[in-house]
């Protein structure tokens, strides 16, 4: 075996920290990778953690990426290892030649290494112990101590990481001396101890720009605020509770009259999902913007009310942090496995509008336009965060505020519209966009009042069990629908750059790994165009794609390619031109798969033909 | 639901109350139910409570679960917005369309099947949560539309009308509000107007979640021998201890009471609630003694009806939140919306 030469790389690897979870870790490493941005380099942090508040396993992986590819990337280049229960597993996920820093105050065998690394031993725990005397102290500087020592190995700047101490520990004094001294106490370590730099290094660059570094929950949140939403009722459920509680902070800073003190908004915890969104419906049809958090076994609960806000057409928005499903499935694990239980959400014939956003930007965005649509539309929107978007921090653009915009309230029927004469019924297509005027409770003494219902009725609302007064409803709530396909946010193309019989769909937060699968596919010579779709009901733009070409790859993080599923039945597409990718086992979907699998089939198909053989 | 339109024309001599509006005015459409059906007496003390209060139909939200209690707010009001939601699910509805704002009556009326089985959770949290709301249970012990099994308020040794022995404990709403800390209590009867429609009114007027249980007799299956929720039965145990009159400005609701003792109440947006105690040993502001005399009389099977606890000074949800006067349905972006000011300054500390 060739002696394997150690990895050497500028500004492009991945280094993942593997914890116990509850060790006060999450912010030092955090530290680590704001501090990398701090040198204009982009990075794409995740979280990969149990369902455990102490002691259990969690990692937290940094991929610096000078060219900006924000997609998981797989494999690991430098293993911060600080758990002996995942020693084993953790030690052999490093690539070869790439690099293992542990705490070496406890000797270790030679059969616990590995010859195809270089090891990094630090004496964390002597460093620490020698130190400070208080064991919380003992376990929170240990952090920011391997973290001084990274900083040396990996030729930071520590006045950068200082920066950011200072920052956070801004009105806390007494905190930021003895953080900024812990860092040094680790990095002086490294720079008497080890041969620093390793082959791993940070070099300042100019590629961060003006992005920002935000959890698509935190910034979902945010749109909700922007948007306009006064009631948010919740019941936690992971991954989506970082969500209400982002929301209930930005309202205490944003969302309180500057002379009462008092607040423009509500926020209840239900007392579960059910509760949630009968509040949000009723907050809804009393004319107020509602939304409720929630992910997969919310989403379940939901269905009963969801076919209530479809039918009785009552807007609702709903954040449905998606997580791996059936049942409790895996709480902490990221997929898009709530598709069709969203789009078909609730007994009987529904459908309901989905937004899929592919970062935290598009999710404040969407967050906001959410609200928009559910008052034209007067139904139920789901955005369709999952946990790789809701709960990692990823760099994005900026978030962005018109300040001309007002809020689209949709059809709503006044006391002076009524008083003037207008006809008032409730489920009447006025338009022809299949979308009724609605009434808001207590807005006129004698006219525009309606019992609304579940059941049955006719344009002025009335029970009827009239075969053709329930279907004729049926096909205006068809006709709203199809009138929501040019309202929704449009797919995105993007050509490759020579003409190709093949083309990939793709949503939400495959995105940054689809934009680098890309590449690395064009360097194994597969062109494709691709188009990322951003809503449900699907635009125009989507069937056409998949004509103009062979056939289409549809990539998505689920086990039966749920996504693939809806083109296939809402479009009337043969299957055999819909290739599915999945990806689905909790972890983010990363550009090595869809370059293999994409790769691959394309491979098989590019048959080099036979010669004719002469008999 | 009915699709019979009532005829809109009246007596031109019909009595008007403050505002004008006669009694015709907070009806809804014709009833639907079974002929002398105990909600339709609800329905019609909920209309003569609204009128004697004089109360703007349309200011008020009318809301619902499933089940034929919950089929009424169509009978009465009919100027009003109504909302028949979801089985067991008024409660959220309604506290969201409280929240939403604030400055209408809710009148949320369930049935014992959706607020003590399906929704009892609900119910629970609700009260809890101290929702400015009338909430009137119509609570016959039966499932009627699906023709007649027990509801969970149904009493362990009743029977069904097909003889069936009911060998599950009852929940006991009233019992339950009270543990929850409702701030206005009461349990009456549909047979019993002149004790109901006061209750109604100073529900209505109480700030704060209040809660009316109002045994409502199901004559189709729940009306027989056997039956504790038969009108007969409830006539029989009926143990009122104490008597209302809601105090409107011109004069008391009803005057027909046995002469007692005499406790004026005002509450806190200055209504005034005239108690008449029956029970001389009945405090209505007690809240542990209410629960206590209330276990006491039902081990002896009666049925213990009137104001059984108010906190005049209660509070509600929205002050709970500290939410603005100004209802939320209408704050507009230039309220809501901070803008790009304060959307940079979260750009910057997201660097």
């Amino acid at each position: 075996m060739p002696v394997q030469s150690p990895i050497s790389s500028v500004n492009d690897f991945v280094v993942r920290f593997a914890n116990v979870n509850g060790s006060g870790s999450a912010s030092a490493n955090e530290l680590f990778a704001r501090s990398i941005l701090r040198h204009g380099v982009p990075v794409s942090p995740r979280n990969i953690f149990p369902s455990n508040i102490q002691g259990l396993p969690t990692w937290y992986e940094v991929r610096v990426t000078e060219a900006g590819h924000l997609g998981a990337r797989g494999g690991v280049d430098m293993m911060v290892a600080m758990n002996p229960q995942t020693w084993d597993k953790d030690l052999a996920s490093i690539e070869p030649g790439g690099y293992l820093f542990y705490d070496s105050t406890k000797p270790m065998p030679s059969s616990k290494f590995r010859t195809d690394i270089t090891v990094i031993g630090v004496p964390l725990t002597a460093i620490t112990n020698s130190t400070y005397t208080d064991p919380r102290q003992r376990q929170l500087f240990k952090n920011i101590i391997y973290l001084g020592a990274l900083c040396a190995l990996l030729d930071m700047d520590p006045k950068l990481i200082e920066q950011l101490i200072a920052e956070q520990y801004k009105g806390k004094e007494k905190l930021l001396s003895p953080n900024i001294h812990a860092l040094h106490l680790g990095r002086d370590w490294a720079l008497q101890n080890l041969k620093c730099p390793i082959g791993l290094r940070v070099k300042k660059a100019d590629k961060v720009g003006d992005r920002i570094f935000i959890e698509g929950n935190n910034a979902a949140a945010l749109g909700a605020v922007y948007g306009g939403a006064t009631v948010c009722a919740w019941y936690p459920i992971t991954p989506s509770s970082s969500l209400a509680d982002a929301f209930g902070s930005h309202c205490k800073k944003l969302r309180h009259d500057p002379e009462t003190g008092n607040a423009k908004y509500a926020i209840v915890q239900g007392e579960d999902e059910l509760a949630s969104i009968g509040i949000v419906i009723g907050a809804s049809w009393n004319g107020a913007r509602a939304f409720t958090a929630t992910s997969g076994p919310g989403i379940s609960l939901m269905q009963e009310f969801i076919g209530l806000s479809y039918f009785a057409e009552i807007p609702a928005v709903i954040m449905n942090v998606q997580r791996a499903g059936p049942s409790t499935g895996m709480p902490t694990r990221t997929q898009q496995c709530d598709i069709l239980a969203c789009a078909y959400a609730s007994h009987g014939d529904t459908k309901h509008v989905l937004l899929f956003p592919e970062d935290p930007a598009e999710a404040f965005e969407f967050a906001a336009q959410a609200f928009d649509l559910a008052e034209r539309l007067q139904t139920t929107i789901f955005v369709m965060l999952d946990l790789d978007i809701g709960m990692n921090h990823r760099l994005c653009r900026p978030l962005k505020w018109d300040d001309a915009r007002q809020y689209d309230r949709g059809k709503v029927m006044t006391a002076e519209m009524l008083e003037d004469g207008r006809d008032f019924g409730r489920y009447l297509d006025v338009d022809g966009d299949g979308i009724p005027y609605r009434t808001y409770p207590g807005t006129h003494p004698t006219k525009g009042s309606f019992f609304t219902r579940g059941t049955s009725r006719d344009r002025y609302a009335r029970y009827s069990e009239e075969g053709s007064v329930y279907a004729d409803n049926m096909q205006r709530l068809v006709r709203k629908f199809e009138t929501a396909q040019d309202m929704v946010p449009r797919p995105l193309q993007a050509n490759a750059a020579k003409p190709t019989k093949y083309g990939v769909i793709y949503f939400g937060s495959t995105a940054p790994a689809m934009d680098e699968a890309i590449q690395l596919l064009e360097a194994r010579g597969h062109q494709l165009d691709r188009l990322r779709i951003r809503a449900f009901p699907f635009h125009s733009s989507v069937a056409s794609f998949i004509a103009d070409h062979d056939f289409v790859y549809v990539v998505e993080q689920n086990r039966d390619a749920q996504l693939r599923s809806l083109i296939v039945n809402e479009n009337g597409i043969d299957p055999v031109r819909l290739v599915p990718i999945r990806h689905y086992d909790g972890t983010p979907i990363t550009a090595r798969f869809i370059a293999g699998a994409i790769g691959d089939h394309q491979d098989q198909l590019q048959v080099t033909p036979l010669r004719k053989v002469k008999s | 639901m009915t699709y019979i339109a009532k005829p809109k024309f009246h007596h031109p001599g019909l009595p008007k109350n403050g505002l004008g509006y006669t009694h015709r005015d907070y009806e809804g459409k014709i009833s639907t139910l079974c002929a002398g059906c105990g909600h339709d007496s609800i329905t019609a003390s909920i209309i003569e409570a609204c009128y004697e209060l004089s109360i703007e139909p349309h200011r008020v939200a009318k809301i619902s679960g499933i089940g034929c209690s919950s089929k009424t707010p169509d009978y009465f009001l009919g100027n009003s917005h109504g909302f028949n939601s979801v089985h067991g699910r008024m409660p959220s509805v309604l506290t969201g369309a409280n929240l939403a704002n604030r400055d209408l009556i809710y009148l949320g009326v369930s049935g014992d099947g959706d607020s003590a089985s399906i929704g009892f959770g609900q119910f629970a949290h609700s009260i809890r949560r101290g929702v400015n709301m009338t909430y009137i249970v119509e609570n016959n012990g039966v499932y009627g539309l699906t023709k007649g099994q027990f509801s969970a308020t149904a009493d362990r040794g009743s029977k069904s009308k097909k003889g069936v022995m009911n060998t599950d404990n009852a929940v006991d709403l009233v019992a339950i509000a009270l543990q929850l800390g409702a701030s206005f209590v009461a349990r009456s009867f549909s047979g019993d107007k002149t004790q109901l429609v006061p209750l109604i009114a100073a529900a209505i007027e109480h700030k704060g979640a209040a809660f009316i249980d109002v045994i409502s007799p199901c004559v189709a299956f729940n009306n027989h021998a056997g039956s504790t929720k038969s009108f007969d039965y409830v006539r029989e145990h009926n143990d009122a201890v104490n008597r209302l009159d809601v105090i409107t400005g011109r004069e008391p609701i009803s005057v027909d009471y046995a002469p007692g003792t005499v406790q004026v109440v005002e509450q806190h947006d200055g209504s005034k609630i005239a108690l008449r105690k029956i029970d001389a040993d009945y405090d209505a502001h007690d809240r542990v003694g209410a629960m206590s005399f209330l276990t006491k009389h039902a081990a002896k099977g009666q049925i213990v009806t009137g104001l059984l606890y108010v906190d005049p000074d209660a509070d509600d949800l929205h002050t709970h939140l500290n939410t603005v006067e100004t209802p939320l349905n209408t704050l507009e972006a230039k309220d809501l919306c901070p803008g790009t000011p304060a959307l940079d300054k979260i750009n910057a500390s997201l660097r």
